[in-house]
């Protein structure tokens, strides 16, 4: 039982929920960008939490399976056929042997995520089954899908049918702006008070310059308080002294154009934090594309551990309703 | 009724394979399908616009190195 790649999309990987336990020494998580998604899609189609599925962008792939199987497409708003008829999303889909998934014109979001019963089977790395590109390891072979691929898929889904159904209230939307709720700090000090305000106050516009290593941002300029260059900092007003940077993080070289690290970034370096998106709305970041807006909102720790709270149990309900 | 060419992807669009070099197609002139019309770079890499239809460049609605978002229409074909 295999996938067959046609047309690999744009940049599409096979991901899981990450690498995990290797942060201090360099190596990144990866792992699906929208956690939401992802994992509600191997819900759909009877997988345990963690089974590798696939992470497009813009573009869908072409693939083509080799067996009868049960897939559900989640995340972006983007037109899904199967041999040219249309499937619904958020939802799981029977494919018969031989039949063809593609993809039309996304109408929302970014990332579509295609999940398939039993997951995608490529060998454990560190742990993982997740893509890390810029190293070229994990995944199908380190890299992004190319036409003429074919993937091995697992065997160990747990009564995979078509027909389960995510209920429309828990589907998230991509609204026009998208607003990411934002924990200031560590560094958030070494901005001005008034630049501060207008990094909350700027709905801050997606750069070309986005994929899974990071987003970066135009909309305005920040200025940092002037200070004598500390001990192994650089001369740029936004260095400190290294540190871990954390994902999610957002930094400001220069002042201008924002950044912030996702799952394949660098994991410390010389760039005050500025602040960290809540791990939740990495989701929402996920799904955002070039040209679109985007608004941090400040909350306190409190208010970040109440919403991954809420979260997790909203998964939990959702894979016992979908059981 | 001409024929447009819309962006699949969101980016910046480029009409030359690099700065020094000719656009990769002429205003007024004759496109086959499937010949590269241009360049859209995102999440830096290159993809290749291609015509999905055969004929004439008669209009631009973007300028090289303009920022693109899916379905923007770039260029319309006369047949």
């Amino acid at each position: 039982m295999s996938i067959l790649v046609h047309d690999p999309g744009l940049e599409t990987t096979v991901q899981d929920t990450g690498r995990f336990g290797h942060y201090a020494i360099g190596f990144p998580p990866s792992g699906a960008l929208d956690s939401f998604a992802y994992h509600v899609g191997n819900a759909l189609v009877g997988n345990a939490p963690g089974a590798a599925a696939l992470e497009a962008v813009y573009l869908g792939p072409t693939l083509e399976f080799t067996a009868d199987t049960v897939i559900a497409v989640t995340g972006a708003d983007i037109p899904a056929t199967l041999d040219g008829e249309v499937i619904p999303l958020w939802e799981s889909v029977a494919v018969r042997a031989g039949q063809t998934l593609a993809f039309g014109q996304l109408a929302g979001g970014a990332r579509p995520y295609v999940a398939v019963a039993g997951g995608i089977d490529v060998p454990e790395v560190y742990g993982s089954r997740s893509t890390y590109t810029l190293v070229g390891m994990g995944g199908f072979a380190g890299r992004g899908l190319a036409a003429g691929d074919e993937l091995a898929l697992g065997d160990d889904a747990v009564a995979p049918r078509a027909g389960r159904r995510v209920p429309d209230d828990a589907v998230p939307v991509h609204p026009e702006v998208a607003e990411l709720r934002l924990l200031v700090g560590l560094h958030s000090y070494r901005l001005t008070p008034d630049s501060l305000e207008r990094f909350t106050d700027t709905a801050w516009k997606v750069t070309p310059d986005a994929n899974r290593v990071g987003y970066r941002y135009r909309g305005a300029e920040l200025e940092f308080v002037p200070r004598e260059q500390p001990f192994g900092a650089g001369s740029d007003p936004a260095n400190v002294t290294d540190c871990g940077y954390p994902v999610g993080s957002v930094q400001v070289p220069g002042g201008v154009e924002p950044i912030v690290l996702l799952q394949d970034a660098v994991t410390g370096g010389g760039y005050a934090t500025l602040g960290t998106v809540v791990s939740v709305d990495r989701d929402r970041l996920a799904q955002t594309k070039t040209g679109d807006r985007t608004r941090f909102v400040p909350v306190d720790l409190d208010e970040a551990l109440a919403i991954r709270h809420d979260r997790t149990a909203q998964l939990e309900r959702l894979r016992s309703d979908l059981s | 009724m001409g024929h447009t060419i819309a962006a699949r992807t969101p980016g910046v669009f480029y009409r030359r394979p690099s700065p020094d070099a000719d656009p990769y197609v002429a205003d007024g002139a004759t496109v086959a399908e499937g010949d590269v019309i241009g360049l859209i770079e995102v999440m830096k890499t290159f993809r290749e616009v291609k015509a999905d239809a055969a004929g004439t460049i008669a209009r631009w609605h973007v300028d090289n190195e303009d920022e693109v978002s899916i379905g923007q229409e770039l260029v319309e074909i006369d047949p």
